[in-house]
């Protein structure tokens, strides 16, 4: 009987989900990734956006971009290389086309923004600042699918700096910076970020990798390269987090290969504060709202009131 | 509205060396146009990590039926090849814009290899609506050719085997059908046949629509890993396509 009675008890006294992330209030900590849920909408058949913590649009340029010849996209264990190079039709077309459709949800909507100088960075992020319900933007300094920008500003200390120092002069919302993951010491590039101004660091974009098809003797990629994401790349990415996180003191988004709500709080119990689901959106459309009952159902069953006490949990004594 | 949906299956039957149909079964079968597709997800075969864009080949709506024709390409559909009846299948659907459907004229459906997936339902479509479909089938030999009865059913059903084999000798568009006048061709196969086809519907001036089959990861719109060059910019094959017209497509033809 007292058990039944616990189990009744614990369906309507749920755990607190909320999270305030520097600033940027959270209904729970699961936001989708960038690039992997369009903008939203094409989800609508399949998941509530009311209940998501944030989701991040696609990556957004100051001009519109054609993108890679395709093929873009290759299978690997576990996994795939995709070389969209960040498709889009630009801020303005953004601004006047998708933003009405998405301005009344009640969710953060947050704007993946990249560039190819720091002056396109600037330009984009000054349009998406005038934008009231665009509560905060994802500065993208770690795409590998482009030839010049991109990665090339994540990849190094200085460059890193420079550009959120630029982007901080003119926005004065919530400052996410997206971390690639390509790099010797992320910890030396996610600590010059914090200095430079990001409200938080999200972690991590794709992995930089190639696949060969051996009939044709070819690439299988047209731009050869491509980044890889999904299940594969979820240890190095909780290796990455846990490491950020320790050395940071804003926020740290964790992302990278998360499949289910296990994954989700591997990467809370190394630090991060939140997270975002990418590739796993593909394969099952609903897993966002599968990953906040999970996460939501472990902290019932293991007698946690809220998500923040487990953010971190491994490095205590 | 889009569905995933735990289908039952009801039938895996192997229809040559490497070629299946299979009937599944689910209460929730949405209506779905000739040329749609879906994404099935193949569990337990360790390389499939993404779900795989299958034809509908046929529905049957009063008994809750989705019929897809599958040949095994690898991993995964080997693995498909694999179920047994009373197993599930999780499918995403109904996904794509499908053929557009005339009101009248003559038709040719040309289908190469299991480019006749989608051939069966909108030949069946077509001969609902009394337009007396042609098909024509590409085969590079006679066991390649499956499912000559029912196609029969709704079609005048012609063949072309590349060893002649069966029907006549030679690829799709050497086949004497196409001496007679057509107000519309409809094509899904090689990428290569759907090119010659394009050029003789271009040389005849016919409208001409064919089906892509570009790798892709969502199925959705979302992840843009599918486009196709058009003369309005890269579309998505998944939610733009997979049926194009060929006026549309940049084919060098
Ligand atoms: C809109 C659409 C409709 C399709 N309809 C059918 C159908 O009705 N019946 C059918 O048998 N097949 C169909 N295909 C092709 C089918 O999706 C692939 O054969 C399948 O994904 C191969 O998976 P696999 O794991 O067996 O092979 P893999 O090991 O992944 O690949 C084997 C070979 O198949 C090719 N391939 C892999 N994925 C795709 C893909 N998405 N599209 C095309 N080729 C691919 C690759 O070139 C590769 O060389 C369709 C594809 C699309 C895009
Ligand atoms: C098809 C595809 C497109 C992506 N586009 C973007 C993008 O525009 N901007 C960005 O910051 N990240 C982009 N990413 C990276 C993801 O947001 C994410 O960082 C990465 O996929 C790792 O997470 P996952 O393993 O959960 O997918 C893209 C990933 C994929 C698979
Ligand atoms: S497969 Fe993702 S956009 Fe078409």
């Amino acid at each position: 009987m007292y058990g039944r009675f616990r189990i009744q008890y614990k369906g309507f006294n749920m755990a607190d989900l909320k999270l305030n992330l520097n600033g940027l209030k959270l209904k729970n900590p699961v936001m989708t990734a960038s690039g992997t849920f369009g903008y939203g909408l094409e989800f609508q058949d399949f998941v509530d956006l009311n209940k998501l913590g944030a989701f991040i649009v696609k990556g957004t340029t100051i001009n519109q971009r054609e993108g890679n010849p395709y093929p873009r996209m290759s299978e690997t264990p576990s996994g795939m290389l995709n070389a969209v190079g960040l498709q889009n039709k630009g801020v303005d077309y953004f601004i006047e086309n998708i933003y009405p459709l998405l301005k009344d949800i009640n969710s953060n909507v947050i704007v993946n923004v990249s560039g190819a100088t720091i002056s396109d960075y600037i330009a984009t992020a000054e349009k998406i600042n005038d934008l009231n319900h665009i509560p905060a933007i994802e500065l993208n300094i770690s795409c590998p699918n482009v030839k010049e920008g991109g990665m090339a500003f994540g990849t190094n200390v200085c460059s890193a700096a420079e550009v959120v120092a630029a982007v901080r002069k003119v926005y004065n919302k919530h400052l996410m910076v997206k971390l690639s993951p390509n790099v010797t010491d992320i910890r030396a590039i996610a600590t010059a970020v914090e200095t430079a101004g990001a409200d938080s660091v999200s972690l991590i974009n794709t992995l930089m990798g190639m696949a060969v098809n051996v009939k044709t003797r070819k690439p299988v990629l047209s731009t050869v390269t491509g980044g890889l994401s999904g299940a594969c790349v979820k240890p190095v990415a909780l290796r990455m987090v846990w490491q950020v996180a320790s050395v940071v003191k804003i926020p740290v988004v964790g992302l990278g290969g998360i499949m289910n709500a296990e994954d989700a709080l591997e990467f809370l119990m190394a630090g991060a504060n939140a997270i975002q689901i990418g590739t796993a959106n593909f394969i099952d459309p609903t897993i966002t709202m599968k990953v906040i009952e999970g996460i939501n159902a472990y902290l019932d069953e293991n007698g946690f009131t809220s998500v923040k006490e487990i953010v971190g949990i491994i490095n205590q004594a | 509205m889009k569905k995933i949906i735990d289908f039952t299956v009801r039938d895996n039957r192997r229809l040559n060396k490497d070629m299946f149909l299979l009937t599944l079964h689910s209460e929730e079968l949405p209506e779905m146009k000739p040329g749609q597709f879906v994404n099935v997800r193949i569990d337990n075969s360790p390389h499939t990590f993404l779900r795989r864009p299958i034809s509908v080949h046929d529905i049957d709506m009063n008994n809750g039926l989705l019929y897809l024709l599958v040949k095994i390409a690898g991993e995964g559909t080997e693995h498909l090849s694999q179920i047994r009846v009373n197993e599930k299948l999780n499918i995403l659907l109904p996904l794509g814009n499908g053929f557009t459907m005339p009101d009248t004229g003559k038709h040719l459906l040309i289908g190469g290899g299991v480019g006749v997936a989608p051939i069966l339902f909108l030949a069946k479509e077509m001969n609902r609506k009394g337009l007396s479909p042609i098909v024509l089938v590409g085969c590079r030999t006679k066991e390649d050719i499956v499912l000559q009865e029912t196609f029969g059913n709704y079609c005048r059903l012609l063949h072309t085997t590349e060893d002649g084999s069966y029907g006549e000798t030679g690829y799709p568009t050497q086949h004497s059908v196409l001496a007679e006048n057509f107000d519309g061709i409809y094509c899904c196969g090689p990428e290569a046949m759907m090119k010659a086809v394009a050029r003789y519907a271009t040389q005849k001036n016919i409208e001409c629509e064919v089906s892509l089959e570009n790798m892709m990861a969502c199925g959705l719109g979302a992840c843009l890993c599918c486009v196709t060059e058009t003369k309005e910019g890269n579309k998505c094959v998944c939610t733009e396509g997979s049926v194009f017209n060929i006026k549309d497509l940049t084919w060098q033809i």
